[in-house]
């Protein structure tokens, strides 16, 4: 500690920085332990109700796992859309509308394609369709002014009123069989939908943290006088920023259609609330500025093992909604203690 | 973009660095500023005084391309230039640090001053990630520059206090080696120990052949810094001293005017 002669810095600024980050640390991950709290606590249940294991359970994890596939693809779109300062309401219907575009598609495109081929079009098709709604998004909130809010309300309205009239106002049932292996096989006991979603995630934990794009997505959040200032293009990143959530959208309807072998316009409609509660448990505040994908990781694993979890114990499940909205309410209030902790600056 | 980080600035120390010609600014019928002239040398620090209205913001947003001026001049080391946005001054080095707009809290030192600029370097030799070694070297070494030393280059500038903060505005606009640093009002929101490290920093700008200028209210601050002074009332030039040949008596008398 040569600092500590500095006449610039008194020495006791130092510790209380340290205390002040350790505290900052274990706030930041709260949510891994919420996650091995509730864990800890369902197998303790298991143990003493069932006297078998909660955790250990191969099936379990993966119930639990598929059960998060999509609220967390829609939630790492909502952590950077929320870590810039905005939100977007519209990510569930454009799941749905993902999800109908790709079973049509998938249905059209094999007997020409065969099954493969038919696949990978209805499944590339199907997330650019995802990526119009969210570059709609993008020119209300980045060139109209629109509040995040509202525009993406207003296209919530209409992804929704789309998905419903290219599917007929049914489910869209897929046939075709390497899609449904998608949606239901297993590699070592693994679901093919969990190993696209964790390398999907990887690429986004990847693009918050290592990128400009990430990095400029951060000071938006926090100042966007400042980021504008510095010579970052705002209209531009937020067009991108966007048309990215409609796409990981677009993916969640896709993995969702493969799952059940149907496209449905109403796919994603309980889920877009589950994914904003992801990202607040997962540590970001609404406020913007902050959050990271692996605590997005972690808050869309506590609402899944609690819905799962719930259901494992024979709980009736309502309680679920209790238990989730409990979890977020502790999650807000842990956010503005530590922002008042730090001095209340991230807000401003 | 300039070569980062040379602490001396390429213009001798004396020398004109920015000349202002009967520079005037009306917005409809105000005439928030009237043929006014100013000089600033290299390695000189000149302060902007005057009561509320005198045209201090104005002059200062017409030097670094935020208004156009109505008519007048500005020369650049004796070049005339005219500035459509802010950017284009900044790119010239002339450089605004604003009051707390200028960082992002949520980031690090050096992750702001490379804002909208950030190094890149290949992870296993292929995956582009930001440079964040570079960044934290570069925070250290400018922030030494500025005789600031701190310790925490992975906290994000929330957890600094605000003269820190301001210290790491001035620290980008000098690593990316602005020669005229404009500043308005660096002092005001700031306890008196903060607004003491501010001064030091005003010096070490000098001490580096930059030039200096700033608004104030505070005598004591310009007494403290400044090499001379520019008095403004109602947007016409109601004097200007070398503050080792004035008092402050006869800055208040300007002020006011009578
Ligand atoms: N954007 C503007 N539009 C109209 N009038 C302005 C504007 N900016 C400044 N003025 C006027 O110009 C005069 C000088 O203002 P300003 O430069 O802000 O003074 P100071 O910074 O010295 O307090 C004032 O009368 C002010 O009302
Ligand atoms: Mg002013």
């Amino acid at each position: 500690m040569t600092q500590t002669s500095d006449p610039h810095v008194a020495p006791q600024a130092d510790h209380a920085d340290t205390a002040r980050t350790f505290l900052q640390r274990v706030a930041d991950l709260r949510a891994w332990l919420f996650l091995a709290f509730l864990i800890l606590g369902f197998e303790v249940w298991s143990r003493i109700s069932f006297g078998g294991t909660f955790l250990f359970n191969p099936f379990n994890i993966q119930s639990i796992a598929v059960f998060a596939v999509a609220p967390l693809l829609l939630a790492t779109g909502q952590t950077f859309v929320i870590i810039s300062g905005g939100i977007d309401l519209s990510m569930g219907f454009i799941m749905g509308l993902a999800a109908v575009v790709a079973a049509h598609v998938i249905n059209w495109a094999t007997p020409g394609m065969g099954f493969g081929m038919a696949v990978l079009f209805g499944g590339l098709v199907a997330v650019l369709v995802a990526a119009i709604p969210g570059m709609v998004n993008g020119m209300l909130v980045a060139f109209l002014k629109v509040p995040p809010f509202i525009g993406t309300l207003g296209m919530f309205g209409v992804a929704r009123g789309v998905a419903f009239l290219l599917a007929g106002g049914t489910t869209v049932p897929v046939k075709n069989e390497v899609f449904a292996a998608l949606g239901n096989g297993r590699f070592y006991g693994v679901p093919y939908i969990v190993i696209v979603t964790a390398i999907f995630v990887l690429i986004m934990h990847y693009l918050l943290s290592q990128t400009k794009f990430g990095q400029h997505n951060y000071a938006i959040g926090a100042n966007a006088q400042a980021a504008r200032r510095a010579g970052i293009n705002i209209k531009w990143h937020l067009l991108r920023l966007y048309i990215l959530s409609g796409m990981c959208a677009g993916l969640a309807g896709v993995l969702y259609a493969a799952r059940f072998t149907a496209g449905a316009a109403q796919a994603g409609e309980p889920l877009l609330l589950d994914s904003v509660a992801a990202v607040v448990i997962g540590g970001a505040s609404l406020f913007g500025g902050s959050g990271t994908i692996l605590g997005t990781v972690a808050g869309a694993l506590v609402i899944a093992v609690i819905q799962y979890g719930l259901v494992f114990i024979n709980v009736a499940p309502f309680w679920q909604f209790i238990s989730v909205g409990v979890v977020i309410i502790i999650s807000v209030l842990i956010d503005q203690a530590q922002r008042r902790f730090s001095g209340g600056r991230q807000s401003e | 973009m300039s070569p980062p980080n040379t602490p001396m600035v390429n213009t001798p120390m004396g020398e004109t660095l920015l000349e202002v010609r009967h520079l005037s600014k009306n917005f409809g019928p105000v005439q928030a500023l009237s043929d006014l002239s100013m000089k600033v040398h290299a390695g000189e620090v000149v302060a902007l005084a005057g009561d509320n209205g005198a045209g201090k913001t104005t002059l200062i947003k017409a030097i670094s391309g935020v208004y156009a001026p109505s008519s007048g001049e500005i020369l650049l080391k004796g070049k005339s230039v005219s500035f459509a946005s802010p950017q284009e001054a900044r790119d010239q080095g002339i450089e605004t640090i604003y009051q707390d707009l200028a960082l992002a809290d949520n980031l690090t030192i050096g992750a702001n001053i490379f804002l909208g600029r950030e190094p890149m370097r290949r992870a296993f030799g292929f995956l582009p990630v930001l440079d964040r070694a570079k960044m934290a070297e570069a925070a250290k070494s400018t922030m030494a520059l500025l005789d600031f030393h701190v310790s925490r280059l992975d906290a994000p500038v929330s957890n600094f206090s605000g003269g820190q903060r301001q210290a790491v505005a001035i620290g980008r606009a000098v690593y990316w080696n602005a020669q005229i640093l404009i500043m308005d009002e660096p002092t005001a929101a700031l306890g008196v120990p903060e607004q003491r490290k501010v001064i030091q920093l005003i010096h070490q700008l000098k001490a580096q052949g930059r030039g200096v200028i700033f608004i104030s209210h505070n005598l004591q601050d310009i007494f403290a810094v400044a090499d001379r002074i520019v008095v403004l009332r109602r947007g016409v030039q109601a004097g200007e001293r070398r503050i080792s040949d004035t008092t402050h008596d006869e800055v208040v008398k300007l002020m006011v005017g009578g």
